[in-house]
Parts: C-alpha cells; sequence; structure tokens
C-alpha cells in the first residue's frame, strides 16, 4: 500500500505500523523534543511516545501503534 | 456497551483469563492486534470475545465502568468483573546518549522489527539485563541483522547458579542459552555512554566502544500498574497485590500475568486461567491449577535473583543526562529535591505525555523515590472523550 511521509510517496508491506513507514522513508528524528533534540521510537509498544507524528492532520499520534493504511499522510517534526 | 468480563490486555494472561472466563467476554487492548508483546504479529488463538483492539482505557468514571479511546472514537464500557492482565513494559536506565535515535528499548527494537522495521544487515549491540536479551539477539539474528554482542549487567556467578537451577525446571529458557545461539554474551558489562553510530560498553577495568547501528537496551521489565492504581488496587512489593484467586483488593477486579509480578509466559498464562476461572465462579477449577502456579512462581523467583541490577548500573547517568524524555529534565535538576511532588512542581519531570512510565522506574531505582499518585486519564487523551 502507499502513503506520504512528509509529502513523498512511499510503498510500505501491509500489516506494517507507521513507524515502520517513517524509518523506511529514512527519517530517524520522528519528533524534535522540548528542548530541541531528534527522537525516535524507544518502546515500541505505546509507552513512551517518543514516536509520536501527525497522521492526516491529527497531532500527537503514537506511530508504533497505528497500522499503515492507503493515502495516510504522515508528519514529522522539522528539526 | 455490557459485559460480564472485561479482560485487559490481549497478551497470554489476558487471552487465558478470556479462555476461561464464562458469560459475555470483552478483551480491551491498546496495541493494533491480540498478542501482548510476546506474540506481537503472530496471530494467536483467541477465545470467543469481543475484541477492542487500538484501545485503551483512559479513565474510570464509576465503578464497574470503563472510558476507552481509541484512534477516532470513544467507548464506554460497564463490566460485572475485570480482569487487569495489562502486561509490563521494559525498565530504561538513564546513561549519557540514551535519548538518540538509534538507540531503543531491547524489546523495543524487537516490537519494532515485528512491526516492518528493517534491520537485515543492520549492526546491534543488545544491552542491559534479563532473558529477553537473548531472545531479541535470536529474533534479530533471525531476520538477518548481525548481533555484535549482548551486554548482559548479570554476573557470571549469579547467571551459573540460575543455569543449575534451570535443570529442575525444564523451561523454554533452555532453547535460548547463549552457547546455542552463536552470539557474543558477555555478563557483567554495561553500556556507559552511547554517541552517533556506536556504544561505549564497560566490562571490569575494561571501557571500549563498539560500532553500532543500532543499540536495544533494556534493563528487565516491570509490571504496568497504572490503570490498578486508578481503581485503587493494593500494590505489593512486586505488582498488583493478589489473593490465591487472583482476585485484587477490590472485589469483582482481578489480576493475573506480568502485572502481578514479572513472572514470564508460563506464569502469566496459568494466572490468567486462574483469574478467568475465578471471575466465573468455578472456585474449584481454578484451585486445581494452584500446584502449577507455584512452581512457576519458583522458577520465577531464581530468574529474578539471577538477573538483579548491580549498584554500579545506577551511576552510568550523569548530572546532565535526561532523566525525563518528555520535559528534557536532567538528573542533576531533581537530585536536591525530597520527591515527585517537588521535583514536579519545580522542574516538570514526569508530567509529559508518558506520564513518569519511563521516568518513574528509573527515578526509583536511582534516588529510591516511589511514585505517589495516578490521575485520571491514565493516558493522553482528546477533551471529548473525557466530557
Amino acid at each position: 500500500l502507499t502513503l506520504t511521509v512528509n509529502g513523498k510517496p512511499l510503498a510500505v508491506p501491509e500489516g506494517a505500523m507507521v513507524s515502520a513507514a517513517v524509518a523506511l522513508a529514512g527519517v530517524t528524528a520522528f519528533r524534535k523534543s522540548a528542548s530541541g533534540e531528534p527522537r525516535g521510537p524507544l518502546c515500541g509498544m505505546g509507552i513512551c511516545f517518543e514516536c509520536r507524528v501527525s497522521i492526516d492532520g491529527r497531532a500527537h499520534v503514537r506511530s508504533c501503534q497505528v497500522p499503515c493504511r492507503p493515502g495516510m499522510e504522515v508528519r514529522t517534526d522539522e528539526l | 456497551m455490557n459485559y460480564d468480563v472485561v479482560v485487559i490486555g490481549a497478551g497470554p494472561a489476558g487471552l487465558a483469563a478470556a479462555r476461561r472466563a464464562g458469560g459475555s467476554v470483552a478483551i480491551v487492548d491498546d496495541n493494533p492486534a491480540p498478542g501482548g508483546q510476546i506474540w506481537r504479529g503472530q496471530s494467536p488463538d483467541v477465545p470467543p470475545a469481543k475484541l477492542l483492539c487500538g484501545a485503551r482505557v483512559v479513565a474510570v468514571p464509576e465503578p464497574g465502568r470503563l472510558t476507552l479511546e481509541t484512534y477516532d472514537s470513544e467507548v464506554d464500557l460497564r463490566y460485572r468483573a475485570l480482569i487487569l492482565a495489562t502486561g509490563a513494559r521494559e525498565l530504561f536506565l538513564p546513561f549519557p546518549g540514551w535519548t538518540l535515535p538509534h538507540v531503543a528499548g531491547a524489546g523495543g527494537l524487537q516490537a519494532l522489527a515485528k512491526s516492518g522495521l528493517p534491520v537485515e544487515g543492520k549492526r546491534i549491540v543488545i544491552a542491559g539485563s534479563g532473558p529477553l536479551l537473548l531472545a531479541v539477539a535470536k529474533y534479530m539474528r533471525n531476520h538477518g541483522a548481525k548481533v555484535v554482542l549482548v551486554a548482559e549487567q548479570a554476573g557470571q556467578p549469579a547467571l551459573m547458579r540460575f543455569a543449575v537451577s534451570l535443570a529442575k525446571h525444564p523451561g523454554k529458557l533452555l532453547q535460548s542459552i547463549p552457547l546455542r545461539l552463536g552470539v557474543r554474551y558477555l555478563t557483567g558489562c554495561w553500556p556507559v555512554s552511547a554517541q552517533a553510530g556506536s556504544v561505549t560498553l564497560r566490562r571490569a577495568t575494561r571501557t571500549w566502544t563498539e560500532p553500532c547501528d543500532y543499540l536495544a537496551c533494556g534493563f528487565g521489565l516491570i509490571p504496568n500498574t497504572e490503570l490498578a492504581a486508578l481503581l485503587g488496587c493494593r500494590m505489593s512489593d512486586s505488582g498488583v497485590a493478589v489473593d490465591e484467586f487472583q482476585q485484587t483488593s477490590i472485589a469483582g477486579v482481578y489480576a493475573a500475568g506480568e502485572v502481578t509480578g514479572i513472572g514470564g509466559l508460563d506464569l502469566s498464562v496459568v494466572e490468567g486461567e486462574i483469574a478467568g476461572y475465578s471471575a466465573a465462579g468455578r472456585q474449584a477449577a481454578a484451585r486445581r491449577l494452584f500446584g502449577l502456579r507455584e512452581s512457576r512462581r519458583r522458577f520465577a523467583e531464581a530468574m529474578e535473583r539471577a538477573f538483579r541490577l548491580r549498584p554500579q548500573v545506577r551511576d552510568i547517568a550523569t548530572d546532565d543526562t535526561f532523566v525525563c524524555r518528555c520535559e528534557d529534565v536532567p538528573l542533576g535538576r531533581i537530585r536536591a529535591f525530597n520527591g515527585w511532588r517537588e521535583a514536579k512542581l519545580q522542574t516538570r519531570c514526569g508530567m509529559g505525555a508518558c506520564q513518569g512510565r519511563v521516568c518513574g522506574a528509573a527515578v526509583e531505582f536511582l534516588l529510591g523515590w516511589k511514585p505517589e499518585s495516578v490521575r485520571p486519564p491514565v493516558f493522553p487523551a482528546r477533551i471529548g472523550t473525557l466530557r
């Protein structure tokens, strides 16, 4: 299926989580921390909130817990 | 929605509980599919029940009633009996560089890989403590990663005693002993810092740097007790306190699996079955499993002793290491306070999106502060959900 990460189209396998799509897009910094540091997923299971991204305009979604769907627009923080 | 039994958590304990519980049953899980972490991505057998995945409990408006939130909806759920099988998370200990994007949990990196993160050809250092490190090493190697080494903080003597005791408990662990795995397994070894593209490790008097694409680092597991605490369940030293029928201090509320204390897959399953039978009023059937549970508990205790964290691991966090990753609060800023309340008021430590789920246990290990209170919502929630 195809979705976009930061505006760029990307094909991902069925069943992949949004966290995997972001990584497959070559993005390592999912979000910018309170003091401006780049951060990526830590726990992989919805606990730490480090992997949060914006999906279809909805902010602060934990990318590790949301399956990819066709046409999703995923955005990571700009550092 | 109304159910006789609501099970929170679709991991091994929750699925076992749902299988034994009678009447109408609903299973709620925050993850997108059932299986918990150990069976993530494996399509486990799910007993007949209403399955609500991608749903987390955010509040308990009154006894017998839960407020759930999903990606795009809210659910009002009512129960006669409640079984908490909320599992465990990893214990993450802060050290310089642990917030870098290439540093993840050990189970964390495995969960991400099971979710589609490509690991083939990646150089991975696995560090921290516990049998999970070996399971992760095996998984990563089977998926084409190059496992550089596994650094286990526990010392050789403690692990040898455990290995000898394993002979009495022929469990699944025997399948993952490092000799069969063929990876470098260094005991008495732990990370002291991470840099972009590498990790610095210490073992006895030697300190050296290993290049890696990922550092997968976890120091054992801790129970997810937030919902139980919100409900007012009494805690034990190891997790949620339960009686012999897995009932918590609140009548009609049961707890099973890692949330009652870290014990592994086999103990979780038998506790789940006992909780399910008990919730269904089948005490005699529950009682028949007490012996099995007891032997699995003894195994869990031996494991806990073997992988106990050494005090030196406390010293890897420096004063400028962030302990709270949500609010970017360094250890040096909270050290001087008397406890959580003061530290929160002055620094916002523990008050970010994860609500102290990561820094809470780290600060308890580093400074001895116990978490003080849990308030709703227990997960960040939309205003509309809480109205």
